[in-house]
């Protein structure tokens, strides 16, 4: 469902030229829920954002539900959902219901499917009370959830979220990962999310990813993520081991590379 | 079909947003309505001291005063005015670029919704109030709607490039300065461009300003013939939007989202 051949991308910084992502091969079958780890800056959302089409990757390739995220941005866009925990796709000074309308003419989802959908969607993440409400006043756990079903309005076959739990309390993160661990379950949706979370990889991902230095560092289930730092209790202590004891594959201090210096000519 | 009910909903959603605010849509009509007045005095004094000047009569001259103060809110003379101009400042641009219908249009159809609302809230009482008040030039003459519409065009064509512009210049304060300083000095907001010397006078009515502000105030008071002047508008509008869709393309591809 998900697939990613040397996947890499290099962001000019002040004319030097820093790989965020270096060259990340994985891929994910349809039906699998799988976690992306990795320390603040490692790539993780600048993978989402290439898998996304957001951005167009430096070297490499990613098919996403068959398709090319860079070149067929707008086909994708009708099979996956997106979902930034630190962003909102919502209309700010609207009632949520009027961003769900949107996102259905948006879609072209068919008026009858959407009214299903939505119905089904509102009582599962319990949206109910607030539909009417416009999002800013809503709490930051009614607004995450309310971007979920917007995200999932078009019935979409992968679901991307990046850091879906960031700021949510103890009550809200419990609502969203048991809606999308049903998600996964009963209706097969493939899910990638991005998290420091560690709870939500623990109760949610059969398969972790590890990103570090725009590598992939580990691939497998959470008991062989364990099993790397034998001795340690806590998934957090294995985590914080595993990110500490990391050696850059790529050096952190900017290359200059020859395109940001060009060779002198003499004539 | 379904692309234009879309477009259709975005003008509506763009047409409520505004409405949320609408104190401070009546205080914007206020203050436009209190600077026509001070406007229009120092018109008066101007053209009772030299009648006919920039070929508008006194009545006209008041007239073109409270009109331009009536565009100030749907040309959005002082600029900004676009959502997503704060969503490439937060990386929220992000969504707006996945998403399977253009920026351009999306934001033109919300902009004209955000224009038709102030229009009413903005432009509709500084005009009364300067008829009521003094005397304008009725009546209108029917290329007036076409010719309005367009200078709302042409201030959004304008002012998408401007808001775009930010994903290369990372912050968007400065463009913005010098965007309402330029609108409000060529679009005829200071004074009629009819006014200005030379080659400035020249220069100021071959821009895109003044087909926002100057030339929907000369249809209004019936400059023949309207088809040039609507053709002057309408060759802006189409330049600035060419130019806005090619940028979003450039910004597609070079577009560094920022925040993480």
């Amino acid at each position: 469902m998900i697939e990613t051949i040397s996947l890499g991308r290099d962001f000019k910084v002040r004319g030097a030229v820093v790989p965020a992502v270096h060259d990340l091969t994985f891929r994910v079958e349809a039906g699998e829920f799988v976690g992306c780890l990795g320390p603040n800056g490692a790539g993780k959302s600048t993978t989402i954002k290439m898998l996304t089409g957001i951005l167009t990757p430096t070297r490499g390739r990613a098919l996403v539900a068959g398709l090319d995220p860079a070149r067929q941005r707008k086909a994708l866009a009708r099979r996956i959902g997106v979902v930034f925990g630190q962003r909102t796709t919502l209309w700010w000074d609207l009632p949520l219901r009027d961003s769900f309308e949107l996102v259905r003419l948006l879609y072209k989802v068919d008026r009858d499917r959407f009214g299903a959908r939505l119905a089904e969607l509102t009582e599962v993440l319990e949206l109910g009370p607030f539909l009417k409400t416009p999002v800013r006043q809503l709490s930051l756990g009614q607004r995450m959830r309310g971007d979920i079903t917007a995200a999932l309005l078009h019935d979409p076959e992968v679901l991307v979220l990046d850091e879906p739990t960031i700021g949510l309390d103890v009550v809200a993160k419990g609502e969203v990962r048991s809606f999308l661990a049903r998600l996964n379950a009963e209706r097969g949706t493939t899910v990638l999310l991005t998290t420091h979370d560690l709870g939500d990889v623990e109760r949610l991902c059969r398969r972790v990813l590890l990103i570090d230095h725009g590598r992939l560092a580990f691939d497998g289930s959470v008991a062989q993520l364990r099993a790397l730092v034998p001795g340690q209790e806590s998934i957090e202590d294995v985590v914080a081991h595993l990110y500490l004891s990391s050696t850059p594959a790529v050096p952190r201090t900017p290359r200059r590379t020859p395109d940001a210096d060009p060779p002198t000519v003499t004539a | 079909m379904a692309d234009f009910v879309l477009y259709l909903r975005l003008f509506q959603y763009g047409f409520r947003r505004h409405s949320t605010y609408l104190a401070a849509a009546l205080a914007g009509a206020f203050t436009n309505t209190v600077f026509g007045v001070l406007r229009a005095y120092v018109l008066i004094a101007l053209w009772e001291a030299r009648p006919g000047l920039a070929g508008y009569s006194l009545t006209e001259a008041v007239t073109f005063c409270f009109l331009t103060q009536g565009f100030i809110g749907p040309m959005q003379v002082f600029g900004r005015g676009l959502s997503f101009g704060d969503r490439i400042r937060s990386g929220d641009i992000a969504f707006d670029l996945v998403r399977p219908a253009p920026l351009l249009l999306w934001s033109l159809s919300e902009d004209l919704g955000r224009a038709a609302y102030l229009t009413l809230a903005r432009s509709l009482p500084p005009s009364i109030a300067g008829a009521v008040m003094f005397t304008m030039v009725l009546p209108v003459s029917p290329w007036f709607l076409p010719s309005f519409v367009l200078g709302i065009v042409v201030s959004f064509g304008w002012r998408y490039l401007v808001t775009l512009a930010a994903c290369w210049t990372t912050d968007d304060r400065g463009m913005h300065t010098l965007s309402a300083l330029l609108t409000f000095f060529f679009s005829g907001m200071v004074l009629p461009l009819g006014l200005f010397p030379g080659w400035l006078r020249t220069v100021a009515e071959a821009s895109p300003f003044a087909a926002m502000v100057q030339v929907p105030a000369d249809v209004w008071l019936g400059a023949e013939p309207a088809w040039s002047a609507l053709g002057f508008q309408l060759f802006w509008a189409v330049a600035l939007l060419g130019l806005g869709a090619l940028l979003t393309a450039a910004a597609r591809r070079k577009v560094v989202v920022q925040g993480g």
